[in-house]
């Protein structure tokens, strides 16, 4: 069987990864246009939306067992502290509680890449885990938790990134300043001789909560040395791994289990350190545990997309042709290590030989942050997107004329081609679709209170997938099949697109495929869901393997029929002479047949094509109304118009842009966590004050895929669109704002007190 | 729309004793402890001023005892294990808990169970007829009006109290009464087409 294992390159979350896995060598004939196909590509309904729509669904939160005890959490109140005293006897003595554990009660556990513990008596933010109580109910353990006594010392804080970039490092959290991030390209000095003309300025964006619906959970059960976790994650062997590593235990004695999840958005990418703490309650009491964080917990201490203070300058000529860009950035990272980098698009979007990037990590005692749909590229796309918007403006130019003049033909970080590049396409489909030309060429020169902009922002993104990824299939009698991987589904419609693609090839009806993922005890390996990677990656081994099943099932009716392998076809779901038609068997009859009742299959990712980067691109515009004399705006429609290869399934491809779109027009529009810099107190910690969208924040939504295949990429053509969707939203509102009333608001959100300040400032 | 009926904090709901919440039937039994020979869990249920409850759900009766603070979504969800209905912010400010009581979409974690007592309750399981989807829940299948499905049986929930209210909605009382349920993946767009593909199915 054509496989190997070999060493190749992929791009994960901005972070370059080189992984040594098993590869599948075969090369499949491109399906085409979604025209030639049956049923990839179509708007199939989802195959869990029953379970969905009904209420059988068990998530994470829902799971019950059996003698199942219940574990909260008691987090510092304090933006920095030491714990001087803790005394747990007095919540001990609640009727029902059951354990509660501290620093002082359990082994010492590394977490946050060894720089912290699971308990920590150092705690660096308002969020810190302290102590973890299980008992008969939640009330009851959340009762136990307000007994705990705690004396801290109080120590400095900073939550203002401004401030704590000025202040020592080790003083906030203990840890070294992070190393400045630098990259540089071409001549700069050159290039800034070479222009006619400059712009500078600097962009600031919030720190932003995804606030999945469903809190960060884990159900944990021993069963003698081993554990079984139900944990609401978007990658079950990353859980596993760190929960073995944690507990000292083998990884195979770890089973992680995670069938349905309500939203992750990138915080439920790596473990928790509840489900370490369930899984040591667990053991202690014998009994199941469940963890949940409430919705105060989750706007504290399970991730956010950093904040970010770009300044950025671009030099260029008359003609439009940029000869030089600056980029000088900090972000918060939190109070543990993590990356607060925004500058991928600056390097990669426009086409500029001289470049010179300066980007800035910095400790806050504040929650930590997380990769979040798109880490670094929404605010990143939001200050590039709006000084390239300023430069066309300065020079006179049609701020899409100015993208197009510098197209960048090439990866300009890897100096090597694309798999495919069709942002062109975009410009000219979404500029269609919004009426670019109704756009004021001078901004803010619209008459009246309510003022009109148009406005738009490019998108790069990585998510071509790789290797290794695998499936495997189970053909059972009767025809069933079974599609079986240790990849997600967190609401993308990863279970059905899989069984769409094993459809396609063996021409199996739909309704006679089961999918299951999410348990590393079942499925081979696949990637977690971060990244816009999945079906890029795990879709191209199901057609493996549904190509090998077919040669199988040819071999077998071959044995059956007794007619040579190459004098028989496979045939809308029949397998059939080529001499003589009439002679045929279905599926079903040749299962019949075999002894075994059922044929196995293993299936693998192909390595990705050497010499190319594969990036998704798109475009999006924005329509926005501003009120003059109350600062609200009002977006009326986006245009979206992206490449991103082919589109799998055309129901949730619409239901992820929509997505994206809206969480991009609140990340512009509405939400930012604030906090009180006097305490270090965050002051918005439930879904009222934080504000996200509702229904009736939506505009008209145009998607426009300008996109047939990637054929380079992968056997399937696609690149995923989870985070595509929501790269450029930001930065198109931004500029539509800023076309509508001629003066550019720099910081996000754009809220109405900003709109106001800055007419009245301007005039 | 009348979904925030009832509605007091949590934390307040926590702090309050038996003798706040008024009006509800006191069990005479629970009160003679020294005349029964009371086990410890009937003892601890005195204690807590446990209550008997009687209510409809899902159009099965339901008698059972509750403890006063007892939320409506819990009794659902811990005692009678309808986990269909979620908790996503439990206060009252996304409507994952949305629940159908006496004709009315109502917030379960805005409200005591005992505040129920005597009531018809329907649940995202209720609306089902066996294992037969009933057609709002197909409609959400059909067009695609939802993503994780964490915060689906609240939508469709509300969308079942609009249809009982407007059967015929127009897009703004749509707006109006799908306001009050938050969808982190912002499914939007399909959940305003899945319940006028609803209301034209069900018309």
């Amino acid at each position: 069987m054509p496989q190997k294992i070999v060493k190749s390159k992929i791009i994960f979350e901005g972070e370059i990864v080189e992984t040594i896995g098993e590869v599948s060598t075969e090369e499949y004939e491109r399906w085409g246009a979604n025209e030639n196909l049956k049923v990839v590509g179509k708007p199939v309904s989802r195959i869990d939306g029953y379970d969905k729509v009904s209420g059988s669904a068990v998530y994470t939160f829902d799971k019950i067992l059996q003698r199942m005890v219940y574990a909260r959490t008691l987090r510092s109140p304090l933006p920095h502290a030491k714990i001087k005293r803790i005394d747990i006897s007095k919540a001990l003595k609640v009727n029902g509680i059951l354990d509660v554990i501290t620093f002082q009660n359990t082994e010492d556990i590394d977490w946050y890449w060894n720089s912290s513990k699971l308990f920590d008596p150092h705690l660096r933010y308002q969020g810190d885990e302290i102590a973890c109580a299980a008992a008969e109910t939640a009330e009851l353990a959340e009762q136990a938790l307000k007994l705990i006594e705690v004396d801290y010392d109080e120590l400095p804080f900073a939550v203002n990134t401004k401030k704590a970039l000025e202040s020592d490092p080790e003083k906030l959290t203990g840890f070294k300043k992070p190393d400045l991030f630098t990259y540089d390209r071409g001549d700069f000095s050159k290039g800034i001789s070479e222009s006619d003309e400059s712009v500078e300025d600097t962009f600031t964006t919030p720190v932003v909560i995804h606030n999945p619906t469903e809190v960060h959970c884990s159900t944990v059960a021993w069963d003698g040395g081993k554990l079984t976790v139900w944990d609401s994650t978007q990658a079950i062997f990353s859980v596993r791994n760190a929960v073995a590593d944690s507990l000292k235990i083998n990884i195979n004695d770890v089973r992680v289990i995670k069938k349905y999840m309500g939203g992750g958005f990138g915080s439920k990418l790596e473990a928790g350190k509840y489900t370490v703490m369930a899984a040591l309650l667990a053991r202690r009491l014998g009994r199941p545990v469940k963890i949940y964080l409430d919705r105060r917990e989750m706007n504290l201490a399970v991730g956010n997309r950093p904040d970010s203070h770009q300044t950025l300058k671009v030099w260029g000529k008359r003609d439009g042709t940029i000869t030089a860009m600056s980029y000088k950035s900090f972000g918060a990272v939190g109070a543990y290590p993590q990356g607060a980098a925004a500058n991928w698009p600056f390097r990669t979007m426009y086409k500029c030989p001289n470049i010179k990037v300066e980007d800035q990590n910095v400790f806050i005692n504040a929650g930590r942050a997380r990769a979040f749909r798109a880490p670094g590229h929404v605010q990143g796309v939001f200050a590039l997107d709006s000084i390239i918007d300023d430069f066309a403006y300065k020079i006179g130019m049609d701020p899409i004329d100015l993208r197009l003049k510098n197209y960048a033909e090439v990866d300009q970080v890897f100096n090597v081609p694309y798999t495919s590049k069709l942002l062109k396409e975009a410009y000219s489909a979404g500029a269609q679709a919004i009426n670019w030309d109704l756009r004021n060429k001078i901004p803010g020169s619209g008459n009246g209170v309510i003022k009109r902009g148009i406005g738009m922002a490019s998108q790069i993104w990585w998510g071509g997938g790789g290797p290794p990824a695998h499936a495997m299939l189970k053909l059972e009698r009767g025809g069933y099949l079974t599609v079986i991987s240790g990849t997600q589904d967190i609401g993308t419609g990863t279970y059905t697109i899989l069984a769409q693609v094993a459809a396609e090839i063996l021409e199996i009806p739909m309704e006679k495929i089961e999918v299951i993922l999410g348990d590393t005890g079942v499925g081979p390996y696949a990637p977690s869901s971060g990244g816009s990677q999945t079906i890029a990656s795990v879709a191209p081994a199901v057609r493996d393997a549904s190509e090998k099943m077919k040669s199988k099932l040819i071999s077998a009716a071959a044995a059956i029929m007794e007619i040579p392998e190459d004098k028989i076809k496979y045939n809308n779901g029949e397998i059939e002479s080529i001499e003589d038609p009439a002679k045929k068997l279905s599926i079903a009859d040749i299962l019949k047949e075999l002894r075994e009742e059922s044929l196995l299959m293993n299936g693998s990712r192909e390595a990705n094509p050497d010499g190319y980067t594969t990036n998704s691109f798109g475009a999006q515009f924005a329509d926005v109304s501003v009120d003059t004399e109350t600062g609200k705006i009002t977006v009326n429609k986006i245009a979206a118009a992206h490449d991103i290869g082919r589109p799998m399934n055309q129901k949730t491809l619409e239901n992820q842009f929509h997505g994206g779109i809206l969480q991009g027009l609140s990340y512009a529009l509405m939400e930012e966590r604030v906090i009180d810099e006097s305490t270090g107190q965050v002051v918005n910690l439930n879904m009222h004050d934080y504000k996200i969208p509702t229904v009736k924040d939506v505009p008209k939504i145009e998607i426009i895929i300008v996109s047939k295949s990637d054929d380079l990429v992968n056997n399937v053509g696609a690149k995923g669109i989870g985070e595509p969707a929501i790269i450029p939203t930001a930065g198109a509102i931004a500029n539509a704002v800023y076309n509508a009333i001629g003066v550019r608001i720099k910081s996000l959100p754009i809220t109405p007190d900003k709109v106001l300040n800055a007419i009245y400032k301007f005039n | 729309m009348s979904k925030k009926k009832g509605i007091s904090r949590r934390n307040f709901i926590k702090g309050v004793g038996t003798g706040v919440v008024g009006s509800y039937v006191v069990v005479p039994a629970l009160n003679n402890k020294a005349a029964k020979n009371l086990s410890d869990n009937e003892e601890l249920q005195l204690k807590e001023g446990w209550q008997v409850l009687s209510l409809k759900v899902n159009g099965k009766k339901i008698i059972t005892k509750v403890k006063p603070n007892t939320l409506l979504v819990d009794l659902l969800r811990n005692e009678l294990q309808l986990t269909g209905t979620k908790v996503v912010c439990n206060q009252g400010e996304c409507g994952g808990c949305t629940i159908i009581l006496d004709g009315k979409p109502v917030y379960s974690c805005q409200m005591l169970a005992l505040d129920a007592n005597g009531k018809e309750v329907t649940t995202i399981e209720g609306l089902l007829l066996g294992e037969e989807l009933h057609p709002l829940q197909q409609a959400f299948v059909d067009e695609d009006g939802l993503q994780c499905g964490f915060c689906t049986p609240g939508q469709i929930m509300a969308a079942y109290g609009l249809l009982l209210k407007y059967p015929d909605p127009t897009d703004e009382q749509i707006l109006n009464g799908m306001s009050g349920n938050l969808c982190r993946c912002a499914a939007y767009p399909k959940i305003i087409k899945s319940v006028k593909a609803a209301a034209s199915r069900i018309k």
